[in-house]
């Protein structure tokens, strides 16, 4: 599904990610980890569709198509989703009508048509008691004032009604207590198929409690250090970046 | 001959019209001399520096008209805010027209106002309220002052609250050129009375026949208008502006507000059309426990000007006034904001607040924001801020990442942007045509139920 090629990416000119190859089949999740500075919100940056993150070497693949003249907004139809790690604050839109407008702008640029009312409202329904959301949430003004907590939901909220084929969770768990991190991890356990795949960037190994990888990859100076199995994750936990 | 000698000679033609007996009669002399001492301001005067009215005053204007000119009711409909019933008083190029207008004399006097001013039995009220608010140094009130006659009268009594919203509504029938229009309204709110009032411009599109053969000679029409507005004791006004106009039209507005204690006054200025157009709002707040609420959107295009004046005068202690305005420049429209707090030396512990946030689209576009503050007390609160910019670069990277088209996604982020300064709008079907005339101006469906 997703294939990267000696990925080097540079911003402002300074040079974060020197040659990460990484490929990600459907059904799959992997996670990436490294300390911090390593390149990890480059990465998820760079799949997305950042502009601010210039190529230099290599190349992006998805679903067999090189993806790298593509808009945010067209990788988006194609079916990548990413959830931010800092989600923006735009008061004067309500959570409701801007997943409306994502669904129906995707639903356009697909050839399909707008998704009726009713249709819309049970989705929304469903995917929020997934997520344990209140309906009253809903209404609020797109993340302003939400906690990191709130925030953090809100975007597993919006991939659950998108429902994307590859979705890049950017250090999802930061800022979420506990009991936050359990409802989040729990849905994207249920949004997980055998025909989408997920790659979770994180700092810390607790995440990857709740939600099982079946790849780990550590990304270290702009590079993959080292890939194995949820056990690398265990061993990170114990012995730190450093041991790499 | 200059616009002005015009208007000062034509004041005698115009007042063999009217009758000398009138109780306005004085006030109108007065204000002529007084305009003719001043006359107009140019971009030296510092209240006019950023606002090139001179643009707008062709020697070719005229404060008479030459002919009626009748208007289909379709057109006219449109016009409305709709989907209520209202009281509704409807001037065609500055004269009233009964046909499609509403009004009343039913408990509450709700009609034009040259019934007023020629009736005695109102002479009572002409001598307490007419011309009692006006700044005597503002070439344009004392303009209005010489030559106005009909607008508005509206007089609620103490106690009512008024059972449907007042609609005043004034077109040009695009029939005439040149014309110098000088609409006038009295607003009177007795104590404890409660209103919300609507006052909208309107252009048809020149006729064709004018534009084919006359394009050269046509003058663009020039309203200038001025409102008085008394609330009294614990009455509560909302005040509506819409100025949604064709580009080649101008207002000047001024309007003065009148505050008693404990009475809370609000006024939405909707900027979103005209050549230029300029608002002077003021507010004298003459009582303890006052709230007034002045907001603003302003969307403008090609090469329009919108300039917001405004004064809240606090002259007594613990009072509130809060401002809100945003612009949204397209083009190489521009812009100004002013807003003018003067709190005197009794006007303790009052909080007053002004915003005025600005996004520039087009490349030549601009805009010139000042808060004037002038504080004489000592235990106040005062607090402004301005800002101007562009659509926030994460927001739209942000949109863009869930699949919403860069126009699409600017289009949200402009109507989120100006979609706050609504939230006071108690009257839902108001604000719903205030939705869609945004969501039209900047030029995006958008996707959901407004």
């Amino acid at each position: 599904m997703l294939k990267i090629e000696n990925l080097h990416v540079s911003v402002e000119g300074k040079e974060i990610l020197k040659g990460v190859s990484l490929e990600v089949k459907k059904g799959e999740i992997h996670a990436i980890m490294g300390p911090n500075g390593s390149g990890k919100s480059t990465l998820s940056s760079v799949i997305a569709g950042n502009e601010d993150y210039e190529v230099t070497k290599g190349n992006i693949y998805f679903n067999n198509e090189n993806i790298e003249d593509l808009s945010a907004e067209e990788r988006a139809h194609k079916g990548i989703f990413m959830s931010f790690q800092y989600p923006v604050e735009i008061p004067g839109i309500t959570v409701t009508n801007f997943i409306k407008t994502a669904i129906n702008s995707n639903l356009k640029a697909r050839g399909l048509k707008e998704m009726p009312a009713n249709e819309m409202l049970k989705k929304i329904r469903e995917k929020a008691d997934l997520l344990e959301i209140d309906s009253r949430f809903l209404s609020r003004s797109l993340n302003e004032g939400f906690s990191g907590g709130e925030k953090k939901r809100n975007e597993i909220f919006q991939m659950a009604m998108l429902e994307p084929t590859l979705a890049i969770l950017d250090e999802t768990d930061s800022g979420l207590d506990i009991d936050a991190l359990r409802i989040v991890a729990s849905g994207v356990n249920k949004l997980k198929n055998k025909d989408n795949a997920t790659v979770v960037i994180t700092h810390y190994q607790r995440l990857l409690d709740h939600i099982i990888p079946d790849y780990v990859h550590v990304l270290q100076d702009g590079k993959i250090a080292r890939s194995g199995d949820k056990d690398l994750a265990l061993q990170l936990e114990e012995k730190g970046y450093d041991w790499i | 001959m200059s616009l002005k000698e015009k208007l000062v000679s034509s004041f005698l033609a115009f007042e063999l019209d009217a009758d000398i007996n009138s109780p306005v009669h004085d006030i109108r002399s007065k204000s002529i001399k007084e305009f003719e001492k001043i006359g107009f301001p140019d971009r030296k005067n510092e209240f006019w520096k950023y606002t090139p009215i001179k643009k707008v005053l062709s020697e070719e204007l005229t404060v008479f008209k030459k002919k009626r000119h009748l208007i289909d009711f379709e057109k006219v409909k449109d016009f409305f805010v709709g989907g209520i019933e209202s009281y509704k008083i409807i001037l065609i190029d500055g004269t009233y027209d009964p046909l499609w207008s509403n009004t009343t004399h039913k408990g509450v006097d709700i009609c034009i106002l040259s019934s007023v001013l020629e009736n005695d039995k109102y002479s009572n009220v002409i001598s307490r309220y007419y011309n009692k608010l006006i700044d005597n140094n503002e070439s344009f009130s004392l303009l209005n002052s010489s030559f106005s006659k009909e607008g508005a009268y509206i007089h609620i009594p103490k106690n009512l609250e008024l059972d449907k919203p007042i609609e005043i509504i004034h077109i040009n029938s695009g029939g005439e050129s040149s014309l110098m229009l000088q609409p006038r309204n009295l607003i009177i709110l007795e104590e404890g009375s409660k209103a919300q009032i609507i006052e909208s411009h309107y252009s048809l599109q020149e006729k064709n026949t004018n534009l084919s053969n006359s394009k050269n000679n046509h003058i663009d029409p020039l309203t200038n208008t001025l409102t008085e507005i008394y609330v009294e004791e614990n009455a509560n006004l909302d005040y509506y502006k819409i100025q949604n106009d064709l580009d080649s039209t101008s207002i000047i507005d001024n309007t003065y507000i009148d505050q008693k204690k404990d009475s809370v006054a609000s006024c939405h200025t909707f900027s979103f059309g005209g050549n230029i157009v300029r608002n002077n709002l003021n507010f004298y707040q003459n009582g303890k426990n006052i709230n007034s609420i002045l907001k603003g959107i302003t969307i403008l295009g090609s090469n329009q000007h919108t300039d917001h004046h405004t004064l809240v005068h606090h002259a007594s202690p613990n009072c509130e006034s809060y401002q809100e305005y945003k612009g949204i420049y397209n083009d190489k429209s521009t812009g100004v904001f002013n807003g003018k707090v003067v709190v005197d030396k009794i006007a303790q512990k009052i909080n007053a607040f002004q915003q005025n946030n600005n996004l520039l689209m087009g490349d030549h576009s601009s805009v010139n924001t000042k808060p004037q503050l002038e504080i004489f007390a000592d235990d106040v609160k005062c607090s402004h801020g301005c800002t101007i910019g562009q659509l926030d670069k994460s927001a739209l990277y942000y949109l863009k990442t869930r699949g919403i088209p860069e126009k699409e996604a600017k289009g949200l982020l402009t109507y989120a942007f100006a979609n706050n300064v609504l939230e006071n709008v108690k009257m839902q079907v108001l604000k719903t045509k205030i939705k869609k005339i945004i969501a039209n101006k900047i030029g995006v469906s958008l996707g959901f139920e407004l």
